[in-house]
């Protein structure tokens, strides 16, 4: 066994350990909520009470499992679960796991879309104004409180209003491609944009005060260059933990832009789950965001590993 | 080696004007606009440097050493003013610049070009996150004086010339994976990279340990055998003495005397150079007061029958990361008898902080035992231990660490004074005000916060604090090692007057060899977690029989 594996493998078991635990733990939340919460599920499959008679009923019951005794369902549930398969959505009648994975694809789409625009907002902002050009940093930190305190459906809304109703750039609702994405992905990424930029300038302010910083510049190095070369990566540390938090919650949070833009989406197959007791679908989707955040933060992780060698373990 | 510096000097002084000038600086200002206008930090000074020549700045903080330093390479700091009549550099194509009125544009080309900069610590110095091979190139990059390819190749016989061994291997390392001394190598190799004639040191040795200081003070020698012009910035006038062929010396922004190394520290002229001298402590200043003249009165001979403190074949283990285990310490057995000093010397991590804990009763020994006056102590349970306490208190390096910054300095010394005696709030107040006269600070510093107060006054409250609960043995480490020498004497002053007065036994710990020599009655010299020797200080200085405690005495430069 080379000598990195072995210093790397302990660690990897344990953080493994580590997301199953996780994982199971968000399962069994939600099936305990589930069941705690009152309803008779057979409405919820048959889109209203007292609209079946008794025979029907019960292969209802009998086909989704109802009938069993709660650690039974538990069991079969977590077995199921582990295997990726969720059961049958109530509302849709086909399996969990196709209605996520035809919802993932708009919202991925959108929230990697905001990331995106978002990291480069903040890199250009960032990098201009950390520890100078006093003006143009007292406008930009202005507007990013401005953005940050201003409600993502409220720009939303201002944003549809100027280019697609005055201006007619860009689709209303709804519509396919790269000109139905602009507007949320823009909405969605500015309050992301001005905090990933007051972090990143906070972080190249402190990085440009550290001793070392001094003696790039005695070295002739330009200012610029002294940020891209150096500070940047100091920063990125910083930086690279709120990105994985924010994302993990712009994609829990696609709500109010689907709703606001007419997308289809998680954010939108949420809210039906939610409002029909879409039990099976609601535990894919709590899943779904407990193995989003779960491998974010591994990604997180390695990423720091990646940036900072201090952090490697010597291997021996 | 000293043989060899000896005669060095003797050629600087013989044809001084031989030299061509590198750098001439001419009636030089630096001022900081502040509330009150601007302010002046450094006042008309005026030097050169010629080429092999080393020039020393030498003096406290605050003095404007480094700020001179830094406005050479047009870094002294945002919004700094600067005036001269001349500031002049002879660079490689031996034409003359003017170093006032450039652009930032024009400086980067005087930076690491034209000039090399070597600042203290290269922990924090060089980039942390990248390797060392990259740092290193970085100014034949930036100077487009090799091609890409080639910078590796460079870099490598850069490393090689400043002394690292496998340059190939440690230029594909990290900062932290290299030790003290390399990282400092590696530094000057990063400042010598673009081949300037002049290189700036501040304070190049200051973070590192006597033995791996001199391997850096011999690269600069080297250097400037090659024709280097050097100036050296340092706080340190032992490591000026063994360097320089010149030495400035500064207070308050000006340069009080100027002249050849030997000249200065033989012969000062000036009363703030004779009272820096004076201040250094050394096997001279063993029996005198540090920071007045005047003889000591000399210290009862302690009583040898009972320890007050006995340490037992001590051993602690630290387990690294890695699984590897690190012996802190390995069998210590030490005595400390009432109203005497033992001093503990090493380098770092030679362990002696660990065992200043173990003697604290802040870290429980992996085997042996610690007694307190004959008594188990280090064996009892923290409850048991709680009012024995009082008997022995600390001082350490920066005490601003173990201040809460929200109490004034009035609650700070009171804090003791609660927790072992039952005295009535007037009574404290009164013993509080005791203190503060016992550490000779003025009773206003009372209401003041520890942040608002120098260094000095800090380690004094600090002093007050430790005394209030009137213990028999104090335990010091590093108490002056953040100090300037003219407060530090102050401080050991301050210690020895206390001891006299109050017959306190003291563990005094210390990297530097002249502070225990002035201090200690005896002295234990530490390496890897073992007592290599140990004896009366005159003897192990004088004679000393182990060859680390010879090697360490060689190491230290002398005034």
């Amino acid at each position: 066994m080379p000598g990195w594996l072995a210093s790397v493998l302990p660690a990897g078991l344990r953080r493994l350990g580590v997301i199953v635990a996780v994982l199971w733990g968000a399962a069994t939340i939600t099936f305990v909520a589930v069941k705690a919460i009152p309803g008779d599920p057979v409405a919820v499959l048959t889109g209203g009470e007292n609209i079946v008679d008794a025979a029907e009923r019960e292969a209802l019951v009998r086909q989704f499992g109802l009938d069993q005794p709660l650690p039974v369902q538990y069991l079969r549930y977590i077995g199921q679960a582990l295997l990726g398969d969720f059961g049958d959505s109530y509302q849709y009648r086909q399996p969990v796991i196709e209605v996520i994975g035809e919802a993932a694809g708009p919202t991925l789409q959108l929230a990697g879309t905001a990331m995106a625009l978002a990291l480069g907002f903040a890199f250009v902002n960032a990098l201009a104004t950390a520890g100078r050009r006093k003006g143009l940093r007292t406008v930009l930190a202005g507007l990013e409180l401005a953005v940050l305190s201003t409600p993502v459906y409220w720009v939303g809304l201002l944003l549809l209003t100027v280019f697609s109703f005055y201006l007619g750039w860009f689709p209303i609702i709804g519509g396919e491609g790269l000109p139905a994405l602009v507007l949320p992905a823009t909405a969605l990424s500015l309050p992301l944009a001005a905090l990933l930029g007051q972090v990143l300038r906070d972080g190249l302010e402190e990085a440009l005060l550290q001793p070392f910083a001094l003696t790039v510049r005695t070295r002739g190095v330009s200012e610029t260059q002294l940020r891209l070369r150096h500070a940047l990566r100091h920063a990125a540390l910083a930086v690279s933990t709120l990105t994985g938090t924010l994302f993990a919650g712009v994609l829990a949070g696609s709500i109010l832009t689907e709703t606001v833009f007419g997308r289809a989406g998680i954010g939108q197959i949420t809210l039906q789950a939610i409002k029909t007791r879409d039990m099976p679908l609601l535990l894919g989707l709590v899943m779904l965001s407990a193995l989003v955040s779960v491998s974010i933060n591994l990604l997180v992780d390695a990423l720091y590993l990646l940036i900072d060698p201090r952090l490697r373990r010597a291997p021996r | 080696m000293n043989v060899q510096l000896v005669g060095r000097h003797d050629v600087v002084s013989a044809a001084p004007a031989a030299r061509p000038a590198i750098l001439e600086v001419e009636d030089l200002h630096i001022a900081f606009p502040s509330r009150l206008g601007p302010r002046e930090v450094v006042r008309g000074i005026s030097f050169t440097i010629g080429a092999g020549e080393i020039l020393a700045i030498v003096g406290e903080s605050g003095s404007g050493k480094s700020v001179t330093a830094r406005a050479l390479v047009g870094l002294a700091g945002s919004g700094a003013e600067l005036r001269a009549r001349s500031l002049r550099l002879s660079g490689h194509d031996g034409e003359a610049r003017s170093l006032t009125e450039l652009s930032e544009r024009q400086w980067s080309k005087i930076r690491g070009r034209e000039i090399g900069f070597v600042l203290q610590d290269a922990l924090v110095s060089l980039d942390p996150l990248r390797r060392i091979g990259r740092e290193v190139g970085e100014p034949l990059l930036t100077h487009g004086l090799v091609p890409r390819a080639e910078i590796g190749k460079e870099v490598e016989t850069l490393l090689a010339r400043v002394g690292i061994p496998d340059p190939v291997v440690r230029a594909a390392q990290y900062p932290h994976e290299l030790s003290g001394g390399l990282r400092q190598r590696a530094l000057i190799a990063s400042a010598l990279a673009a081949r300037p004639r002049l290189l700036i040191a501040d304070e190049p040795t200051t973070a590192l340990d006597v033995t791996v200081q001199q391997q850096i003070l011999s690269v600069f020698q080297a250097l400037a055998k090659a024709g280097h012009g050097i100036l050296l910035i340092t706080h340190d006038l032992a490591v000026a003495a063994q360097l320089a062929d010149r030495i400035a010396v500064m207070q308050n922004g000006e340069l009080v005397e100027t002249g050849p190394a030997r000249e200065v520290l033989r012969k000062p002229r000036h009363a703030y150079t004779q009272r820096l001298l004076s201040a250094v402590p050394s096997a001279a200043t063993r029996g005198r007061w540090l920071s007045t003249s005047g003889a000591r009165p000399v210290k009862a001979e302690p009583e040898r029958s009972q320890p007050i403190l006995a340490l037992r074949d001590i051993a602690v283990r630290f387990t690294r990361p890695d699984r590897s285990v690190t012996h802190a310490a390995n069998g210590v057995s030490l005595h400390v008898y009432p109203g005497e000093t033992l001093g503990i010397v090493g380098e770092s991590g030679s362990g002696k902080t660990t065992i200043g804990k173990v003697a604290l009763a802040l870290r429980p020994p992996d085997a042996g035992e610690v007694l307190f006056r004959g008594q188990a102590w280090s064996q009892l349970s923290e409850r048991q231990r709680r009012p024995l306490r009082r008997h022995v208190q600390t001082i350490v390096q920066d005490p601003l660490n173990s201040f809460d910054p929200r109490y004034a300095v009035e609650r700070i010394i009171e804090q003791p004074l609660l927790l072992h005696t039952d005295l009535g709030k007037a009574a404290r107040s009164a013993r509080v005000r005791e203190l503060i006269q016992l550490v000779n600070l003025p009773s206003d510093v009372l209401d003041r916060r520890p942040t608002a107060l120098s260094g000095g006054q800090r380690q004094r409250v600090s002093i007050a604090q430790a005394l209030a609960s009137e213990p028999d043995l104090l335990i010091c480490d590093e108490p002056v090692s953040a100090l300037d020498v003219t407060t530090q004497a102050q401080v050991l002053d301050l210690l020895i007057a206390l001891q006299n007065r109050l017959g306190l036994a003291m563990l005094f710990i210390s990297h530097d060899l002249g502070v225990i020599r002035h201090m200690s009655d005896r002295i234990a010299v530490m390496k890897d977690g073992v007592i290599v020797e140990t004896g009366a200080a005159e003897e192990v200085f004088d004679a000393p029989k182990h060859d680390y405690t010879r090697r360490l005495l060689e190491a230290v430069p002398r005034l």
